[in-house]
């Protein structure tokens, strides 16, 4: 039980740590823990913190499931047919490390300023992180349940569907946890710079607009548990009976 | 007199890999007849492996032909199931699932009527909903066997299927699946390094040499089932192939 | 893996350059076809390279960005392997510190801009600070992760040699653990060479994100826009391809099953 409170009570000597610190500097314009609480309530108040949550959750949303709809099944394909890999891969190779918020100006160009662009940015910041997930699956299924498929006289489709999905669902699952989390850092950066609504935004607002720290903290604490909260829904998806199979092998 | 089920004719599997050739198979021929028992019999990657593999379909000799049932082999068949080491089971699927999976022309009473009774000729009732990693190595093993049989083929491979469990439920599998083999009477061919394992189980004993693997001796084990390991002629058929091999008699 | 024949060696040349050659074509006829004014052709790119390499801004701008990505991933490591191996060989501190990384993680160092700029001003400083923030992480993680999943027989081997704890971790965990360890400094790499570019956009005016940025809104230079964007693509990879070397090595190399 003591155990478990230790890390809280980290938590709390960082908190104090970080009070006094503010408050011995005369430079006030960093804002205490409570101040950032305050802040929190403000934002509450006027209605704004659900919106932009609200906004945010659904940039990514609507990214993330494009991407997971695009990538996973291309991904799968790439990484079954050599050629396709041999083919494709430079190309992926080399769009890869261009950073999401890179294609910010092209985004823009083809979509305005706007969710779709936002949206834009995040399925790019997905997609290659998922198709690599998906081509690394397929290559790790161990070739004897893909004998044993074939063995059994099952047709191409059937050995998709029976064989090699169920084979690389709990790998692509993490995945998936692990991209949901990149896209959740890249709609902050794209709403910090190319729309007007989102906790991204509101950083970026909160300072423009009246050097409201209070309020930038207090975006970023929000940032970093919501992020915290999507994070342990999917590691909840991996819980599921059907699935454990993987990860008691672990 | 006997149908043959299977011919192997002048086969010879060359592997090419970075460059480098490595010869695996040198000229095997082999003639299996049907409902007859046959153990490749060799040491550790001397290709016995790969031959059982290529006569399964599963890959193509670089010369050479495999004929079953005078058909040609071209690929993998539902009438011939190779038995992975337990591994090849499906982690995804429970007991009931794995054993199902060849049935998809059954309908469901069928289907379930079938997986009951391979359940229990392979002794796993009560895990019927049980996921593999649940199981022991030994019951792994058995589920892949019911598996294989639940589609009734006419061969079964089996690759060295008991390699990962310790001695003693070894022995138990042996028996199980000279019971399952009797009832049955399929066509086996089964891989294996261990002498003894070959000497109790087989009607014939391919002996293999070392990489690129020849057929040194075929020994016919003239033994009716069940079979006292403390036989003389047990003991003698035994001898012969350990000297066959090269092995000495004291350690 | 699974195709059915294996291709010939020539194949590994041929394909991804069809494949590229394919869809340069496309992108040249596209935007021929719908007669943009403003989208670049591959060609327009070229030549805008030209000219950035001309008017002497191209390597500059490059030798900020990996200036920056140098200081800050190297904090990073500095700092985030000790760190990561202390938490991974105590479990009891990482029970405790784990949950104060878990909330910080998902913040994007993007998002610490602000604070970045009041503590530090705008400027390379700022840059760098996130840099470090953002390779951080998997750094440790990484670490934790590495030192965790040591086998207990090795260590167990280690003690029964006679060795104390120090070289213990030295000689044993820590060469066990280093190809984890090195996985997580490549992801680390790749994250950094991504922060680099977005917190130029915003943070500094020099750097080739500044340059992607700043073709656009002095001009809506798009051709260098793509450019810039090509060449960080290069980078990158350069980045981590010369990491991957590092994962061959024969001490290490044991540690890798399969390539990605």
């Amino acid at each position: 039980m003591i155990v478990r409170l230790r890390p809280i009570a980290l938590i709390a000597v960082l908190l104090l740590l970080w009070q006094f610190a503010v408050t011995r500097n005369p430079i006030h314009i960093l804002p205490t823990p409570w101040g950032v609480v305050r802040g929190t309530g403000d934002l509450l108040q006027h209605g704004l913190l659900l919106k932009y949550v609200v906004a945010s959750l659904f940039r990514v949303t609507w990214g993330f499931a494009l991407a997971v709809v695009v990538a996973v099944p291309l991904g799968l394909i790439i990484g079954w047919n050599r050629r396709a890999e041999m083919a494709l891969n430079p190309l992926i190779q080399i769009l890869r490390p261009i950073s999401p918020l890179a294609w910010i100006p092209i985004a823009i160009l083809w979509f305005g300023v706007g969710d779709l662009a936002a949206i834009f940015l995040i399925f790019l910041g997905c997609f290659f992180p998922l198709l690599l997930t998906a081509m690394n699956a397929v290559r790790g299924i161990p070739a004897v349940y893909i004998n044993a498929g074939r063995n059994f006289g099952l047709r191409p489709a059937a050995l998709v569907s029976r064989v090699l999905f169920p084979a690389v669902v709990p790998q692509l699952i993490i995945g998936m946890r692990i991209t949901l989390g990149v896209g959740w850092l890249v709609v902050v950066a794209a709403e910090m710079i190319a729309v007007s609504s989102g906790l991204g935004f509101l950083i970026v607002d909160a300072r423009n607009a009246g050097n409201r720290y209070d309020l930038v903290v207090a975006g970023m604490v929000i940032i970093g548990l919501i992020g915290l909260l999507l994070d342990i829904a999917m590691r909840s998806l991996q819980q599921m009976k059907s699935l454990r199979w993987s990860y008691s092998e672990d | 007199m006997t149908k043959t089920k299977l011919q192997a004719e002048h086969i010879h599997m060359v592997f090419t890999r970075d460059g480098k050739t490595t010869s695996v198979l040198n000229d095997i021929s082999l003639t299996v007849a049907e409902g007859e028992f046959v153990c490749l019999l060799g040491p550790s990657g001397c290709g016995k492996s790969t031959l059982l593999s290529t006569m399964a379909g599963f890959l193509s000799p670089t010369s050479g032909e495999v004929t079953i049932d005078g058909e040609a082999v071209h690929g993998p068949d539902p009438r011939r199931i190779f038995v992975f080491q337990e591994r090849g089971v499906f982690p995804w699927l429970t007991v009931e699932g794995n054993i199902a999976f060849g049935l998809f022309h059954l309908t469901a009473a069928e289907r379930h009527q079938r997986v009951a009774h391979y359940i229990k000729m392979v002794g796993l009732e009560g895990f019927e909903k049980a996921y593999p990693p649940a199981l022991s190595g030994g019951m792994k093993q058995r589920l892949e066997v019911a598996r294989a049989l639940a589609v009734n083929p006419d061969m079964l491979f089996l690759d060295e299927p008991f390699g990962a469990l310790d001695s003693i439920t070894r022995l138990v599998m042996r028996g199980e699946l000279l019971r399952i083999w009797e009832a049955e009477r399929k066509t086996i061919i089964f891989v294996t390094h261990d002498i003894d394992e070959a000497v109790q189980l087989a009607d014939r004993v391919v002996v293999m040499s070392a990489r690129p693997a020849t057929i040194q001796q075929i020994v016919n084990i003239d033994i009716p089932h069940p079979r006292d390991i403390s036989s003389a002629r047990y003991l003698e058929l035994r001898d012969g192939i350990f000297q066959q091999i090269g092995l000495a008699h004291k350690i | 893996m699974n195709s059915l024949v294996e291709p010939k060696k020539w194949e590994r040349f041929v394909w991804p350059l069809l494949a590229t050659a394919l869809l340069l074509a496309l992108w040249h006829y596209s935007v021929a076809w719908t007669a943009t004014k403003i989208f670049p052709s591959p060609l327009d790119v070229k030549k805008g390279i030209a000219e950035l390499i001309r008017k002497k801004v191209l390597w500059p701008d490059i030798i900020d960005s990996l200036r920056r990505v140098a200081i800050g991933f190297g904090a990073a490591t500095v700092i985030g392997i000790p760190l990561g191996l202390t938490l991974g060989w105590y479990p009891a501190a990482n029970q405790v510190v784990n949950p104060v990384l878990q909330i910080l993680r998902p913040i994007s160092p993007i998002a610490w801009i602000p604070i970045a700029i009041i503590l530090l001003g705008v400027g390379d400083h700022a840059a760098t600070s996130l840099i470090f923030l953002g390779a951080l992480f998997p750094i440790i993680v990484a670490c934790v992760d590495g030192v965790s999943n040591v086998p207990s027989v090795y260590r167990l081997a280690g003690r029964n040699f006679g060795l104390g704890p120090f070289r213990l971790l030295t000689q044993v965990v820590f060469p066990a653990a280093l190809p984890k360890i090195i996985v997580g400094l490549r992801l680390a790499l790749g994250i950094a060479w991504l922060v680099v570019v977005a917190a130029e956009m915003i943070a500094v005016d020099s750097g080739l994100g500044y340059l992607v940025i700043d073709s656009r809104n002095s001009g809506k230079r798009y051709d260098l826009v793509v450019a810039a964007m090509l060449i960080i693509g290069l980078i990158g990879l350069i980045l981590d391809t010369g990491f991957r070397r590092l994962e061959k090595i024969k001490s290490v190399r044991w540690g890798f099953r399969d390539d990605s």
